[in-house]
């Protein structure tokens, strides 16, 4: 007796691609991909020796001192702050909203897009900091400083425009940008003491 | 004129499963593009600063890094626990970084040379004596774009 040959069924192998694709989709969402993050900065130029010993031509209520200490100690215009309380101070001396004297100038200008405005156009913030001084307790200050402008820009925006600074127009973020620019100054501190 | 169909037994089409080769590369070359491989064996301990204010980093063709922190246990013996710096795979001085970001830079094409980016992977307990020299270091070659890099923080 012969025996029948029996076909083989066909697996049904449409639902395959779903599969894949719902791997696809779970590994899409639960890969971390791991972008580096960071502060960016721009350093300054070099400059040529001989310009070096002609000091920047800034008033001094324009200058905001921060210094970091050997002991990781914050001292702001002289007095010892606490790295919670460096945003507000930052902020109260770069917006000067009672015009106070020893505060940067305000100085009216026409600005592109916004109009006059008056703002403190010249003030510098120079952080120095000391060789010993931990990379951890700097870090903190600059992002302290970066949040501080941050959180100017969006009190502007919000109050002349009732929008986030992130959600405005780019050329308006443009001109809030020139009104509040990024003035930080670094020193090492060898090149204060040459100063004094 | 309506004409009823008879349920006679249809056999399902077989289907073709040609296309499932595709998928599957889709998904390597999917992996394949998102994993990023570690870029160098890290010779100095490094533990990122955490700041409030972090961007991410893009472009990262047009990054170097500069590796900052002592120097991981099995190479104290050689090279002492001091902070060092470590361009590329190797230990380095601080004087050996200009010269390794003109290389880089020069190696780069014509246009991107001036986006380079410079991230200064550093551990949290370096003296800032180190930052600030290698700092006067890029200054010194213009290479001015800088990123100190940093992990975000949630909270104090």
């Amino acid at each position: 007796m012969e025996r029948k040959k029996r076909k083989v069924g066909q697996i049904n192998a449409s639902s395959m691609a779903d599969i894949s694709f719902l791997l696809l989709i779970f590994f899409l969402v639960t890969t971390s991909m791991n972008v580096g993050t960071g502060l960016s900065r721009r350093l300054p130029p070099p400059v040529p020796d001989q310009q070096k010993l002609k000091s920047a031509d800034v008033k001094k209520r324009n200058i905001f001192i921060l210094h970091i200490t050997n002991q990781d100690e914050i001292i702001a215009q002289g007095e010892k702050t606490d790295i919670h309380k460096l945003r507000g101070k930052v902020m109260q001396f770069i917006k000067n909203e009672n015009n106070d004297p020893n505060l940067p100038e305000l100085i009216t200008e026409n600005v592109p897009s916004i109009g006059k405005v008056a703002y403190t156009k010249n003030h510098v913030i120079l952080l120095e900091t000391d060789a010993e001084a931990r990379y951890q307790t700097y870090i903190d200050v600059q992002s302290e400083l970066v949040a501080a402008y941050s959180e100017l820009r969006d009190e502007f925006a919000m109050k002349r425009f009732g929008k986030h600074y992130h959600l405005l127009r780019e050329d308006l973020q443009k001109a809030v940008q020139i009104i509040f620019p990024q003035r930080i100054s670094e020193v090492q501190a060898e090149n204060i003491k040459e100063k004094k | 004129m309506a004409l009823i169909r008879k349920k006679e037994k249809r056999e399902m089409p077989a289907l073709s499963t040609s296309s499932l080769p595709d998928i599957i590369f889709m998904l390597l070359f999917f992996f394949m593009a998102v994993t990023n491989l570690k870029e160098t064996t890290y010779r100095v301990r490094i533990t990122p600063p955490q700041a409030a204010e972090v961007q991410k980093l893009e472009n990262k063709s047009l990054i170097r890094y500069i590796y900052v922190g002592q120097p991981l246990p099995q190479y104290q013996n050689s090279f002492g626990s001091e902070t060092r710096i470590q361009l590329n795979d190797a230990f380095a001085d601080i004087s050996e970084i200009e010269s390794y970001i003109v290389n880089e830079r020069s190696a780069m094409r014509e246009e991107d040379q001036n986006l380079m980016t410079v991230c200064i992977r550093a551990d949290k307990d370096t003296p800032m004596g180190t930052i600030n020299e290698i700092k006067e270091a890029l200054r010194k070659v213009y290479a001015l774009k800088i990123v100190y890099a940093a992990n975000q923080r949630s909270q104090y």
